[in-house]
Order: C-alpha cells, then structure tokens, then sequence
C-alpha cells in the first residue's frame, strides 16, 4: 500500500509538472502560427491560442507511461490507447470543422481498444440492488459510453476554464469512489487525469489563455469513460459527470438532433450591455446549462462558471454517496 | 442560492438513477421468458432490452418535463 501511494504521489507529480511546464511552450507555437481563436465572452477583443490538447495528452501519456512500467496492466493500455486515439479525432477536428456525426462515430471507434483487450467486466453494478450481467449489451454501452463522456465535457468547454475545472473536481471525485470500492489499482491510473486537469486550469481559468480544443476536451471525456469501464464504476461515474450530462441533454433536447454548437443560429446566451453573460428570450435557442443559470437573471463569466463548479462539487458529493453506497445490499 | 432547481435537477436525476437501477436488477433481471425453444434466450434478451429502453424514453420524458418546468419558471421571475 506504501509502494502505491508513493507511485501515487509520483505519477500525481509527472502529470502535473508535464502540463504545467508544456502549456507555457504551447500557447507560445500556437500564437506564432496564428493558431488562435476569439474569446468571445470578452469586451475587448481577445484572441486566444487553441487547442491545448498536445499538453493534456502529453501529461496523460508521460504519467500512465511511468506507473505501466511499474505496474504493467492491460487496463493502463486500454486507458492510453483510447485516450490518445479521442485526442487524434478531437485534432482532426480541431484542425478542419467535421459534421456533427463525425466526432460521436469516431469516438465510438475509440473505444475498441477497450473491447479488444479485455479490460472489463460485462456486469453493470447498482447501488443498493447489486448487479446485472448483460454480456453483449455491455459491448454496447462501451462503444456508446466513450462518445457520451467525451462530448458532455466537450459541450461543457463554453466558458474559460469551465472544462479543466469540471474535470478537476469530477475525476477527483471518481478517484475517490475508486478507493471506496477498494478498486486501488485503477484508482492510481485515474489520478493523472485529475492533475493534468488541474494544471491545465491554471492557463484556462478566467481569463484563458489557451482553450483545450476538441482535442483537449475528448482527451479528457474519453480517459474519464475508459477509467470508468475498466474500474468497473459506470454508473457513479455517470452521477459524477452529471452537470455535464445534463447540459448535453438539455441541448439534445432541445434540439432534437445530433448537431454541433456552432451550428447553432439562435444564441442561448447573449451580452448586457456591460458584457455580462444573459439568458436569451430567443424561443428558438437551445436550453443549455449556461442558459438555465442565467435565467434568473445576468451573471459575469466568472460567477456562472462557479456555479458550475458547485453543481460539479454536488455531484461528486453524490458520486461518493454512491460509492459507499455499492457496499449495501437490501 | 444560484441554480437552485437545477440542483434539485441534478438530485432527481440521481434518484432516478439508483430507482432505475433497482428495477432492473430486482424486476426486470429476473424476468424468465418460455415457449419459444431455441429461441427463448435471444425473445428474453430483446423483452428485457425493449422494457429498459422503454424506461429509458421516460426517464428522458419526464426530465425533459422538468427541465421546462424549471426554465419557464425562472425566466418567468
């Protein structure tokens, strides 16, 4: 147990310093090469460097590699070939605008890795009740459950360090659960994506300097729903990644079709005059999170990406309910 | 507090969550479907999977209800 915690510590310390000393390099070759994007949730006009993907792979990559040589195991395999094929489709479309059925497709491509190495267990446990063995279902909530974590947080990447942040609580959270189901090994492989989220925070927070890009965002989803497969915590995983699931839903909802937000005509949220965020009136805008918070009424960027983190810091405290929660049986 | 209903929001989801799980485990699980030989594993899979997306569309029916519920009701403060 000693050993572990110190490859804890270790593995905690390459993530961390990995993106913390990356971004800096990153958000510098990004400006050069006009690799920029607009901020436009700023009065002056801002320009700011994306993707910070490369950084957030790059944090991900160097810690799983160092606890895979001290600890071999399929299930880091797993986590690093998903993650980094999501961070090649999030590139890809970070580089050139893909149809909306374009990234949910190839993310569900991702997961196969996960199917052709073994590394789950076709049983889907519920607190309370127990579990459930549905063995060819569970391949189908593989291939579904990658795209789904990638793009909530995805949809969640709105506002300046509201991604990075989400993820920093909700992995943190997850690692938790992890140690609660006594599930120690996967628990050390999911810490690298708490600390590579928290690093990046530092350069996405208000006001960003580098946005992560849908190559940073399915990084972070993706690695988020491998670790949930092969720690065998689907469903609190899910409870954790509620705030973001939700605003998917919602937006889901409202639209009724699988589109990108982009595409979007009608804004959810518009600007008062002292460039506050507002809910639109707009009956034809998507219901979003964002929209949903602001309907009471307008709130700078800063203050609506806190009351995400609250409901992000509600969720994990449900997340951990959860977890203790699988130890009962009725 | 900011975002109050949607907290209750989020907490409804989760009950439905844990309910939903409880009824698949302790009802539908169970359920044993006859009469059809060879075929009785794959008629019981597809009964079980046709009762768990039914729950499913539901579950979406009566969230997105609320989400309405809870949108009119603030933009109308």
């Amino acid at each position: 147990m000693l050993d572990k915690t110190i490859i804890g510590i270790l593995i905690s310390a390459i993530a961390f310093v990995t993106v913390y000393a990356i971004t800096p390099g990153l958000i510098n070759v990004l400006t050069k090469r006009n690799m920029v994007v607009k901020d436009y949730n700023k009065e002056v006009a801002t320009m700011v460097a994306r993707p910070g993907g490369p950084s957030i792979l790059a944090g991900i990559l160097a810690s799983e590699f160092v606890l895979y040589a001290l600890f071999p195991s399929a299930a880091i395999l797993a986590i690093v070939i998903t993650t980094s094929l999501a961070f090649l489709v999030g590139f890809a479309d970070d580089r050139k605008v893909l149809g909306g059925w374009f990234k949910p497709l190839a993310l569900a491509g991702t997961a196969v890795p996960i199917i052709l190495l073994g590394v789950y267990y076709p049983h889907l446990a519920f607190p309370l009740f127990g579990s459930v063995r549905i063995p060819e279902l569970y391949l189908a909530l593989i291939i579904f459950m990658i795209p789904i974590m990638g793009n909530a947080i995805n949809s969640i990447d709105v506002l300046n360090g509201v991604a990075s942040g989400f993820m920093t609580i909700a992995s943190f959270a997850l690692t938790v659960c992890l140690v609660i189901v006594h599930n120690y090994d996967i628990a050390l492989a999911s810490l690298p994506l708490g600390f590579v989220s928290l690093a990046f925070y530092k350069y996405h927070k208000v006001p960003s300097r580098i946005f992560p890009g849908d190559s940073g965002a399915l990084t972070l989803g993706a690695m988020y729903g491998t670790i949930a497969i092969v720690g065998h915590v689907e469903v609190i995983a899910a409870v954790a990644l509620l705030p973001a699931v939700i605003n998917s839903f919602l937006f889901l909802s409202s639209v009724k079709r699988v589109i990108e937000h982009r595409q979007i005509k009608a804004k959810p949220v518009i600007h008062t005059e002292d460039f506050r965020l507002m809910a639109s009136d707009d009956k034809s805008a998507p219901v979003t999170l964002v929209r949903l918070i602001l309907s009471n009424g307008p709130l700078t960027e800063k203050q609506v990406g806190f009351v995400i983190f609250r409901l992000a810091l509600f969720s994990a405290a449900l997340a951990i309910i959860t977890a203790f929660m699988m130890g009962i049986k009725i | 507090m900011r975002g109050k209903p949607i907290f209750f929001y989020i907490f409804v989801m989760w009950a439905l969550i844990i309910g939903g799980g409880g009824l698949l485990v302790s009802i539908i699980a169970p359920l044993s479907i006859h009469g059809f030989g060879k075929f009785d594993h794959i008629v019981d899979s597809i009964v079980k999977s046709v009762i768990a997306m039914i729950l499913v569309v539901l579950w979406v029916l009566l969230m997105s209800k609320i989400k309405n519920w809870i949108f009119q009701k603030q933009m109308s403060h």
